[in-house]
């Protein structure tokens, strides 16, 4: 049985499939995590305390981190094996067929875009926060201020107020609302859960998803934007930094 | 009606081909697909050239032989029909019409348009059939099958085995072919009991023979002559996976 997840067609999409779903999952963990920053900087730092260093965080992390890798390690031999399927004399013509979503034939495309944002928000986030504490340390110097390791609400605010950023994390948050609007309806055909009554729901759910978890994410990052422009955000940022801190300790 | 003609031209399996353009003049609009390409290789042949090498049989849309990749689709702009049922009338006067072979990496070109669609009926040997006895028509009218159940299996059945679906695919996955195959026993008392054993022996087959893998795309529901539905892709899955497990 372990071995048809590796070298049958239908078994290498069972993993895709499966590990779609619970990335899926978590982006909508992390969309409504975040969400907090926004109604209330303190909460979302005792959030960012709790999944901090913790022994089950850096499990989680982990266990992500191996999902993310797994998916996109599958997809790559999955595409390498279909460039080959296709043959090397392709079509001199070609047509749009009817029903076709674009997102289903860019994937990849899509999925390369996402991990690229990925990096750039670990980079961003990841590496000021959980990875600071497990090298010991109290937190990093972000633009010439001390930042504590569990300060989200701060890192958020100094984040957005970049308009580069802001730009950047749209379009990350665009590919992936493409690449969700075919992966989420995708994942339950892969495992054989749908039929002709069940294409128009899971299409429909499909894009309901993906549009709350993008909405989601974008009413924070275009809202930290927002608050920086009107010069409301540095004093929203301090009073999270105190209340984070002591939440903190 | 007139029409400026590129057609993929290729002595055989080991050359390089090109396309050639050729004219055909005064062709009726109910003439059809195939007629008007025996109407150009008859001028071929009186002007002493090789005609082009296409495949035909029935001629009705039930055989499944005849291919042809047509101005971007898989048997032709036509929805539902194969090559053979698609009429001239379906094409603008005076237009160009680009006609290809199948391509997919296990669709060997042979001559021309003509590919060698023998991988398909090596997964077919591969468990597409019923191996216990059924015996006759009175003994399977005798067995009660729900109306809903004859119908999805008579849909699946309708595949006629031509390859649209792998030729149009962008990953060249034969997914549609061995789900019909599939989806149309297991849905039957006569097929269910081989269900698992067959849903691995064809998808084994299919995966050994290079085809590639479903993307969910559904292309290849589009430009199926028999209209058959990635719903018999899911029920692949489903019967696939069910039996994986159970190993």
């Amino acid at each position: 049985m372990s071995c048809f997840l590796c070298n049958s067609s239908l078994g290498k999409k069972l993993v895709m499939s499966v590990t779609g779903c619970c990335l899926v999952l978590f982006l909508l963990f992390h969309m409504a995590m975040n969400l907090v920053a926004l109604i209330n900087p303190a909460g979302y730092n005792t959030i960012c305390a709790l999944l901090g260093a913790n022994w089950y965080a850096v499990v989680a992390t982990v266990g992500l981190a191996a999902l993310v890798v797994l998916h996109f390690m599958y997809a790559l031999i999955l595409t390498v094996n279909n460039y080959r399927a296709r043959g090397s004399q392709r079509y001199a013509v070609t047509a749009n067929e009817p029903g076709v979503e674009w997102a289903s034939k860019n994937m990849l495309v899509l999925g390369v875009i996402v991990i690229l944002g990925l990096l750039l928000h670990l980079v961003h986030f990841w590496s000021k926060m959980m990875l600071v504490e497990l090298m010991g340390a109290e937190g990093t110097m972000v633009a010439g201020e001390f930042v504590h390791a569990t300060d989200g609400a701060t890192l958020v605010a100094f984040t957005f107020s970049k308009w580069y950023n802001v730009v950047l994390y749209l379009v990350w948050l665009t590919a992936l609302w493409f690449h969700l609007n075919h992966g989420v309806w995708s994942m339950f055909q892969t495992v054989g859960w749908a039929n002709d009554v069940w294409y128009p729901r899971l299409k429909c759910a499909s894009k309901v998803v993906s549009t709350l978890v993008i909405l989601g994410f974008a009413a924070v990052i275009v809202g930290f934007f927002v608050m920086s422009i009107c010069g409301c955000g540095v004093e929203v940022c301090t009073d999270a930094c105190c209340a984070g801190h002591n939440h903190a300790h | 009606m007139n029409f400026k003609l590129k057609i993929w031209r290729q002595k055989d399996a080991k050359s390089q081909g090109a396309f050639e353009t050729y004219e055909v003049k005064n062709i009726s609009a109910d003439t059809s697909f195939l007629e008007m390409l025996d109407i150009l290789n008859n001028d071929l042949v009186h002007a002493g050239k090789e005609p082009v090498a296409f495949d035909h049989d029935c001629r009705e849309g039930i055989c499944g032989m005849c291919s042809l990749h047509i101005n971007g689709h898989a048997h032709g702009p036509a929805q539902a029909v194969t090559t053979c049922q698609m009429y001239m009338r379906k094409f603008k006067d005076g237009s160009t019409i680009t006609i290809e072979p199948w391509r997919s990496a296990a669709f060997p070109v042979i001559k021309d348009l003509v590919v060698n669609r023998g991988a398909y009926d090596e997964i077919l040997q591969a468990g597409g059939f019923v191996s216990v006895r059924t015996n006759s028509v009175p003994d399977g009218n005798a067995i009660p099958i729900p109306k809903k159940d004859a119908d999805e299996s008579m849909d699946a059945a309708a595949c006629v085995g031509c390859g649209a679906c792998a030729a149009t695919c962008k990953n060249g996955s034969a997914m549609l072919f061995v789900a019909a195959r599939v989806s149309s026993l297991a849905k039957l008392p006569q097929g269910r009991v081989e269900g698992a054993r067959r849903a691995k022996a064809m998808v084994a087959k299919m995966d050994e023979l290079g085809f590639g893998n479903c993307t969910n795309t559904g292309a290849c529901q589009a430009e199926c002559p028999k209209q058959i539905s990635i719903a018999h892709i899911a029920r692949l899955n489903r019967e696939f996976l069910a039996a994986k497990l159970q190993d």
